[in-house]
């Protein structure tokens, strides 16, 4: 069948998941359901501690079995130690059939591997896959089906009871013996636990696993005791230098930069730049550009930012200190600076994923975003979005907040060069949908800004700046006339993933892979 | 036929581009130089010369640069490339050839002999490629006048400051004093034989500012362009060499007076304030002209 972005979804696909085809953005504006919940074990009794001496007797207290849905955050991104470490006793004690619900997976669960090809894990619900995790689903090893959730899908999942959360694993930067987390004060500090919220809330078992017990009560608390069944304190939860990196220096990547100004000078054109809008950016080299240009213009115009959203890094909280921008909405912190920031700034906000982006609550703040800028793998001429999987077909991106930050913005840009070495970026179609066009509205490259012709209000608002506009559809031209117009990847029909929609129907599937054939001539 | 419209482009930047990486030179144009010198000589290694010709070559015959002039540095008379150089650039179709360390107009002949001989060998329009030559000694500079009107088709001659000052026993000091004496004989000798004068380039990327006042001191000079290394420099470039609005109104009335005053037979009269006589027709007329070639004019002169 086929759904609102023009893809064809197999019908023994949705019968297999039960979901819907995607049919449009707000399909579900407005539509009544009834919330899940979690099992819940009560704490009556006045004895005090909820340590549990290992990973391996945590699992047993919470009565790991063949099948579970087990939950784990990203926020330590590629320094995360805590789901290999619980996946490593999990495979021990000969556990199969894992379904297993990250935030996010990355290289640095590469030595899961092994679980996949043995039948451990058999599901994974994740926003997206990079490594060799994102390769081994591309060639078919996990036996069940790979979902992709961006950052606001995954808390209406969970919430709803779609992805029934049996046991989730909250990395914590410290933990008091009852349970109350918070992500700094610790060793491994990543300054917010926002993904992990709503395993707190929805899980049936919640085990905390710390490196750092602190003394009760450890206040303020991003999770509270509450919600904990368990903490379990462990040597290291993660790699302090690979969860944040320094701050990254300023690009001096003159295409990006160039990108970056353009960028720029778009956003000061639109009715949206004004005293209060609100922004949200990536941490690309372009993206953080733009914010430095659109920073100077700030300063010019007596312009403020309301407040900032996202993934935050250095350059949004230097203009946090500075005041040209009030508040920051924080939902995961990309370096050392902003994760001193968020405890330091009283105006550095933490905020949890469904409060950024569930699309099934009422009301995130990416439904109060002016602008989003955002990347891609490719874009099309339909502003389809691929952020997932690579012109080669293979798994190796994550949703992240794009569709929902996409979805909710006034403004949705996309920065992207019309080509990556030899592959147009700017295509006829996307490899696979992740981000439906109809919530992207401008497409910035290096060869020019495209507007989606459904927003006719932002072509007539910038139509006399001088701004190097052109058609979706030239670019594209301009990228097929140097890379010449590639052929479509050649795939198997064996469906391997799904990219979920935020609302939970399906935008898209990803197949397994198979080597090119040339055709005979 | 030599085209004297060619000759005569707006070179307002001319961004030099190492001919040896294909990163670079894929599509330089998308940062908007008025020329884009693709270099054979220092920026390619001696082992990489053939490498570097050959996927010049190839860029140059299937990339399409968007009206970006397409210049090549050769290789020095003094080496056993620089022939080689002529006929790639001429089978390619390149707009115009650097001549490195030109001292004399027998050099500048030389080049002129090889470039006529491969016109004819590939079957080119006769005069289809043009000629600069660099400056880059004591000698060359002393030399501008002979070496612009060398032949009908230099464009221009260039400094290159860094050799140049070597001969000089200096150094570039970043204030332009070394510079004073070349830059101020080199446009006099452009200015003389009819051809443009372009400067060396600013190579400290960090000092913006003092890049910024390095260009609207030879802008003033009398310079017609700027040599570039780093894309970021061609906006001020552009910036500083671009009329602004004020400007080209008042060329645009310059223009407008001196027509309708000449068919009444007043010889001076004042626009602005300011007396205005003959003497003033050709430089309104080139400022409308540069603000065209930019594309800011949107008068109707």
């Amino acid at each position: 069948m086929k759904n609102a972005v023009g893809r064809e979804i197999p019908e023994e696909i949705l019968k297999l998941t039960g979901k819907d085809v995607y049919r449009g953005s707000h399909y579900f504006d407005g539509k009544e359901f009834k919330k899940d919940g979690p099992v819940t074990k009560p704490v009556i009794n006045s004895n005090g501690s909820k340590l549990v001496d290992s990973i391996h007797d945590v699992l047993v207290k919470c009565g790991i079995k063949d099948g579970m849905r087990l939950g784990f955050h990203h926020h330590f991104r590629t320094g995360d130690k805590v789901l290999n470490m619980v996946m490593e006793e999990v495979h021990k004690m000969g556990i199969k059939n894992i379904t297993l619900c990250a935030s996010s997976l990355g290289k640095q669960n590469d030595p899961i591997l092994p679980m996949i090809e043995d039948g451990t894990i058999t599901n994974i619900e994740s926003s997206g896959v990079r490594g060799s995790i994102g390769t081994a689903i591309s060639e078919g090893k996990l036996q069940g089906l790979a979902i992709m959730r961006s950052h606001g899908g995954r808390v209406r999942a969970i919430e709803t009871g779609e992805a029934h959360v049996d046991i989730s694993f909250i990395g914590a930067p410290t933990s008091d013996e009852y349970g109350n987390l918070n992500a700094n004060g610790g060793k491994a500090n990543c300054g917010v636990l926002s993904y992990s919220a709503v395993d707190a809330q929805f899980a049936d078992k919640v085990v905390a696993v710390t490196d750092t017990l602190v003394p009760f009560p450890n206040l303020p608390a991003q999770i509270t005791q509450t919600y904990v069944d368990y903490v379990v304190v462990v040597d290291q939860i993660g790699d302090p230098s690979k969860i944040a990196t320094g701050a990254a220096k300023p690009t001096t990547d003159q295409r990006k930069l160039l990108m970056a100004k353009y960028c720029t000078d778009f956003v000061v054109q639109t009715p949206y730049f004004k005293e209060g809008f609100s922004y949200q950016t990536g941490v690309g080299g372009a993206s953080i550009a733009s914010t430095l240009y659109l920073a100077e213009i700030m300063r010019e115009k007596n312009i403020h930012m309301g407040f900032g959203v996202g993934g935050i890094a250095k350059p949004m909280c230097d203009l946090l200190d500075e005041g040209l921008i009030y508040k920051l909405v924080d939902t995961q912190d990309f370096d050392e600076p902003s994760i001193e920031n968020i405890q330091r700034n009283p105006n550095h906000f933490y905020i949890t994923g469904g409060e950024y982006a569930n699309p099934f609550n009422k009301g995130a703040y990416v439904n109060k975003l002016d602008f989003v800028i955002l990347a891609a793998l490719e874009v099309d001429t339909h502003f389809n979005c691929n952020v997932v999987v690579g012109s080669d077909g293979v798994i190796t991106g994550a949703q992240g907040g794009h569709p929902d930050t996409a979805a909710g913005a006034k403004c949705t840009i996309v920065i992207a060069p019309i080509m990556q070495g030899r592959m147009p970026t700017i295509c006829s179609d996307v490899t696979t949908v992740t981000t439906p066009g109809e919530d992207v509205d401008v497409v910035v490259t290096d060869y020019g800004i495209a507007i989606n012709p459904r927003r006719q209000d932002l072509i007539e608002a910038t139509k006399d700046a001088k701004l190097p506009l052109k058609t979706i559809e030239e670019l594209r031209d301009i990228a097929y006339s140097i890379t010449g117009e590639p052929e479509r990847v050649q795939f198997s029909d064996r469906v391997v993933g799904i990219i979920e929609a935020r609302d939970g129907t399906i935008m898209d599937v990803v197949r397994q892979i198979k080597d090119f054939e040339f055709k005979d001539e | 036929m030599i085209n004297e419209q060619k000759k005569k482009r707006l070179r307002r930047s001319m961004m030099f581009l190492n001919g040896q990486k294909p990163s670079l030179i894929k599509d330089p144009y998308i940062y908007k130089a008025d020329s884009l010198m693709f270099d054979l000589e220092d920026a390619v290694a001696v082992t990489a010369k053939d490498t570097a010709r050959f996927s010049l070559f190839h860029a140059l015959t299937t990339i399409d640069y968007r009206g970006a002039e397409r210049v090549v540095r050769i290789n020095g008379l003094d080496s056993d490339l620089w022939k080689e150089d002529i006929r790639c650039v001429v089978a390619a179709d390149a707009e115009l050839i650097r001549i490195p360390k030109c001292e004399n107009k027998e050099m500048v002949q030389e080049v002129e002999a090889e470039v006529a001989k491969a016109e004819k060998e590939f079957g080119k329009e006769e005069g289809s490629v043009l000629i600069m030559a660099a400056l880059e000694s004591a000698k060359g500079v002393l030399n501008a006048y002979e070496v612009c009107t060398a032949s009908p088709r230099m464009i221009g001659i260039a400094l290159s400051g860094g050799d140049y000052t070597k001969d000089l026993q200096t150094r570039i000091t970043g204030t332009g004093v070394e510079l004073m004496g070349g830059r101020q004989q080199m446009i006099i000798a452009a200015r003389a034989a009819g051809v443009q004068c372009f400067d060396t380039v600013w190579t400290d990327l960090d000092n913006m500012e003092g890049f910024r006042r390095d260009v609207q001191m030879i802008h003033d000079m009398g310079f017609d362009g700027k040599s570039c290394i780093n894309p970021r420099q061609i906006d001020i470039v552009h910036e500083i060499f671009t009329p602004v609005k004020k400007d080209i109104i008042f060329a645009e009335k310059v223009i407008r007076e001196i027509d309708t005053k000449k068919a009444q037979g007043i010889g001076v009269f004042t626009v602005d304030g300011k007396m205005i006589d003959i003497a003033f027709y050709d430089g309104a007329k080139r400022t409308i002209m540069m603000a065209k070639a930019a594309g800011v004019y949107e008068g109707d002169l």
